[in-house]
Formats: structure tokens, sequence, C-alpha cells
């Protein structure tokens, strides 16, 4: 039976946003941006790294979206948004000023104490640099609770790279590799640096596997081929992390979009332990 | 236990349709099939049906309702609220559908305490009624669901010219202050007990092992893709199987503007995880592509995941999805003991 009155409870889910403020946008090219919200009633969105939120369009739609910026970061939160159907588009159609609805912070992450220590990989195709992009600046924010931290990212071509500036600070630091490619050059387009798919990149690194904690976002179809790098390298299974996307429409373990197997992604996720997924085929494929 | 006549029991029904705020609903014939509608009179009432079309889970978690609604002025968006609650009576429920709403309480109120069925359900009041008919298609005997003795305010139980009331609750039992109700006799309570001993007999299908081993059943043969395959085949993935069924809780949250042009909202509906689309992701990946994927996904669903979950088997045997799947794939008893068999054989 369901319990007593319950007005005073405070957790009860009411699918209520609370309104943002558009406060900045950066584009990189015609499809990403990365939008910086402020919310109206609070200053900080009180996220960890992984997590995401729902973004409600008034008459356009809502959906999820993992939070971009670390949680280090003071004041409004940032959300890198690659323009593919009506609410990105609309939300790329915003200007600064105009407001929105959000939801959130939903999801699991993974537990960054025990990460304390460690060597810290991770690797990022495409959009997924923008969920891991918070994790890597909550990470350098505390960099020494951690030993050597790399980052591996591959695009399609250098006209799809993300955060282009902060990439070459961070390519400046000397606490930090940070290696990029790109599968094509495009003719006209100038790049000097590595050509080839993500996995190219992984071989050359030296990485003490057994103290050496991974974590992978990216499409689908790069997963598995990552994950043949990183058993060669036989960086242990439980010390994998993913970052996985599906399209929830609640938030709260409900609506079933978002389910893999028994495991519902907006609660048990985004980010799973691979020990945990790798035999649920529907994580991956 | 009690007793009511039956006249007395209309009565009851009548006074309530008459003086509660709360709207009364039950199980009425509607010509081709039995339906939880709006009652307008108790005499309309057919308390002894076999299966309604749908199961009173509408009421609780409609096909479509909104989730918030919104006023947009120059100062912003103000939110437009009403939590207050909107509870039913509704007359004539099963034991099968009283343990799936169990369930979904579990769910939606204990658990992931979802305020918009909260409100619906809270106030609500269920009174239950024994079976008097079976559904060719049900298998509630073997899923140990075609009786209970919890989840109603009240059940009833027919004896001919009177009602064996049981009082489940409270409410139940303020319910029948003002009606003239007597204790039972000794022997009608042992005719209850006779009548709800021989229900479950009484169905002709039926799982051939304990429900308790359907969750392990189904995590050993989740590769079995010979029985999986022969099922999905005839699959035209309508989602018939899940709107029907009374503890699939899927749903979609859509955008909709109603009313004016200044006020807009959400709402959600019921959504179904046979349909095509419906793992499918923005970047254009669909993680259940395959008809075979999604069939297996909601099998597995209801005798595994849900149960891993919150600890139900969630298939309560009423047999909707059998009755209503139009290609006759959809059994779970015939599917889950092809399973049973080739693993067991």
């Amino acid at each position: 039976m369901p319990s007593e009155p319950t007005d005073a409870e405070p957790n009860w889910v009411h699918y209520e946003p609370e309104e943002a403020t558009l406060v900045a946008k950066t584009t990189f090219n015609e499809i990403d941006t990365v939008f910086e919200f402020e919310l109206e009633d609070r200053d900080e969105l009180g996220h960890v790294p992984g997590q995401f939120v729902q973004v409600f369009v008034p008459g356009v739609g809502e959906a999820p979206f993992s939070v971009s910026s670390s949680p280090t970061k003071d004041g409004p939160f940032e959300l890198c948004i690659r323009k593919v159907g009506s609410v990105t588009t609309a939300i790329h159609e915003m200007e600064v000023g105009d407001t929105l609805g959000i939801r959130g912070p939903f999801g699991e992450t993974c537990d960054i104490e025990t990460f304390k220590g460690n060597d810290m990989l991770f690797v990022a195709g495409g959009i997924g640099l923008a969920p891991l992009r918070s994790m890597i600046n909550f990470i350098l924010y505390h960099r020494d609770w951690f030993r050597d931290v790399t980052v591996v990212y591959g695009c399609k071509d250098p006209t799809e790279i993300l955060f282009p500036e902060e990439i070459e600070r961070w390519q400046e630091r000397d606490d930090i590799r940070f290696d990029i490619t790109v599968d094509e050059v495009p003719e006209g387009v100038e790049w000097d640096d590595h050509v080839g798919v993500i996995t190219t990149l992984l071989p050359g690194l030296k990485i003490d596997a057994p103290n050496t904690y991974t974590i992978v976002c990216g499409p689908p179809v790069m997963f598995q081929y990552v994950q043949e790098e990183l058993d060669a390298k036989e960086i242990p299974h439980d010390h994998i992390y993913l970052s996985l996307e599906r399209r929830m429409h609640c938030g709260v373990g409900l609506c079933g979009h978002c389910q893999i197997n028994d495991l519902y992604v907006c609660q048990d996720g985004p980010v799973f332990n691979y020990e945990v997924i790798k035999d649920r085929p529907e994580a991956l494929s | 236990m009690k007793v009511i006549r039956k006249s007395d029991f209309d009565d009851l029904v009548n006074g309530l349709i008459e003086s509660d705020p709360r709207e009364v609903v039950g199980v009425q014939d509607d010509g081709t099939k039995y339906v939880f509608k709006p009652l307008e009179r108790a005499a309309d009432l057919s308390l002894d049906y076999d299966v309604t079309m749908l199961s009173p889970k509408k009421y609780f978690f409609p096909q479509k309702e909104r989730l918030v609604q919104y006023r947009e002025s120059e100062d912003g968006y103000e939110m437009l609220r009403d939590w207050s609650s909107e509870g039913k009576i509704i007359v004539g429920v099963h034991p099968y559908d009283l343990i799936a709403i169990e369930q979904l309480d579990r769910i939606f109120i204990d658990t992931q305490q979802d305020e918009p069925y909260r409100r619906k359900r809270e106030n609500s009041l269920l009174i239950g009624v024994n079976m008097q008919a079976v559904s060719e298609w049900s298998f509630a005997g073997s899923m140990g669901t075609a009786v209970t003795d919890s989840g109603f305010d009240l059940m009833l139980t027919d004896l001919e010219d009177r009602y064996a009331v049981e009082i489940g609750s409270r409410k139940g039992s303020k319910l029948l202050e003002e009606s003239p109700v007597r204790e039972a006799t000794l022997e009608e309570v042992d005719e209850v007990e006779r009548i709800t001993d021989e229900l479950p007999e009484k169905f002709e299908k039926g799982i051939e092992f304990p429900p308790e081993k359907l969750p392990s059943l189904l995590d050993e043969n989740y590769d079995n893709m010979a029985v999986w395959d022969e099922y999905a085949d005839g699959c035209l993935s309508c989602g018939t199987c899940n709107v029907i069924c009374p503890t699939c809780y899927c749903f979609n949250v859509d955008v909709v503007d109603f009313i004016t042009d200044d006020t807009g909202g959400t709402v959600r509906r019921w959504d179904g995880c046979l349909l095509e689309d419906f793992a499918a992701v923005a970047g254009g990946e669909n993680f259940r592509e395959e008809t075979v994927q999604r069939h297996r996904h909601r099998l597995m669903r209801k005798g595994n995941y849900i149960y891993e979950r919150f600890g139900d088997i969630a298939c309560i045997g009423c047999g909707r999805c059998t009755q209503h799947c139009v290609a006759d794939v959809a059994d779970p008893a015939e599917i889950y003991n092809k399973l049973w068999r080739s693993t067991n054989a």
C-alpha cells in the first residue's frame, strides 16, 4: 500500500524543470557548440563528473546531456551539444540571455576515490570528449591525487575537434600527456598531427596496467576496438569505465528507454565499470 | 469476515456514486468485452466477468497524462501546479490485477517516488472480487496470482444472494460502517475458503514449473535463440502486448502546447519496448534493433529483470497479451514452458 500523505516529503519526483539562463556559447564548428547555463534559483548544479541533466526546451522537447564542465568550476555549468535533432537544433538557435529548463543532475558515476594514487588514461572518440572533459578537468584540479594522466582523443577530421583552445592548454602542460588523431584530413584543411583511427594511438603508450584506471567514451563502434587495445595492454577489466549514451525520457529509472538488459543507464550509469557491463549483450551494440 | 446482501452492496455503491467526491469506476460489459469504466449505477456492474480489456492500472498510470504545465510571460516561466489527490473508487478488481497494482506501488511509490502516480493512487479505494469465471488465456493459477490476501480495501466473494467481504484496510472497514453487514457464519467462511482453494485448478493453461524458477530459467536461456526466434519471427512489433499488460509501465515524455499559446508543458504517454525505435538514440544506433531482441526483452523483463531489481515476477498470468496478440506469438506461458522443456528435457 502507498505510504501515508506525503506532501511534506521532499523527494517526490515531479518532473518539473528549473529555469536556467544561457550566459555564454562557444561554437567549435557547424554542429558542435558548448553552452554555459546559470541556474535561476541556485549557484551550483551540484553534479559529479559523469552525471547528466535533462534539458527541456519549451514547445520543442526534452533530451539528456552529460555535463561537460567539472564541478570544480564555479558558477555556470557547461553542456557541449551536437546539433542532430529537434531539441539540439532549438538549443543551438538560442541566444545569450534566453532561458530553458533543466532537470537533474542524474546518474551514477565512478568512484574517484578509488583512482587516487593511480595513473589515469582517458580515451575519447568524437563527441565523447564532452562528458570526459568534466572528469579530466576535475582530475587536473586535484592533480596531485594522481600519478600520470594521459588523454587520447580521436576525431573524424580536424574540423570536428572540440575545445581546441583548451586542448592547446592541456598540451602545453607537462603534467598531462594529450595525444590527438584524426581519421582523415579533408583537402584544404591544415593538419600536422597524427592521422589514423584512435586505436593507432594506444599501442605506443607505456602503461602500468595494474595501476591504471581508464575511462572511455565514444561511439559504440569504437568501444570494441579500443577494448582490444586495452586488453593487449592487460588493463584489468574492473579498472575500465565506459560512459554510455541512451535516450532517457525520465532520468529516474522508470521510462525504460535506457534499459540495458536489467540495468538502467540513468540510474546505474551512464558511467559503468566494464566488468559490470561486458556480459550484457545490449550494452555496446 | 463480513457478509453483505447483494442489494445492500448495490446500495453502498450507488451511495458512493451519489455522494463521494471521487469518481466511481467498475467492470462493465460494453457489448463485446469487459472494461473498467465510470459507473453510473451499481446495476451496470458485471462482477462475474473473466478478464477486462485493460487493467485498472490506467487509473494510476493513464495512457496519457500531464507531467508539468507552465505559463510563459515577460518574466519567464511560471509553473502551474496541481498536486492534489485525484483518487478513484474502483469496483471489481481481480486478484491478479491487485497484485499488479501492488507491484506498481512498490516501483512508482516506494522506490522511485513518482509524484503523478502517487497522487492518483494514494486516495483511491480498491474493491476486489474473487473470480467467478476464468479467461481461457489466463494462467494465473500457476503463477500464484489467482487469489490474494493483500492489495485491496475490500475483497468480495460471490455467495449467490450475498457477498462475503474481507476487509483489507481501515479505509475499507470505514466504507462498510453505514451498511447493513453482519459477521460471516462458519459455513460462509468455509465456503469462501473452498472457492479460493479450488480456483487455481480452474485454469486450463499454466506454466509447468514453480514461478520462482523463472528468473534463473531466463538467465540460463538468454541465448536460446531457437526458442526466441520461433516466436519473434511472426511478431509485428505492434506493442499491443505492452499496452495491454497490467505491469508494463514504460513511457515517453513528450512536449505539447496545450490550452493557449502562452501555456505549455509535457505529457507522458504509454510506450512499448516492442516498438521498433524504443531503444534508438540520437546518434542513429538502435540497441535493440532486431525484433527478436525486443521480443526477448519483454519476456526477460517480466520474469527476470523486474525480479532482480524490485523482487517481483512481473508476469501475473492474466493472459491479456496472449488474447490480443494479432500474430499469436506473445503467450508467456507457452514461451516459458518451451524454455523450461528445452532446459529440462
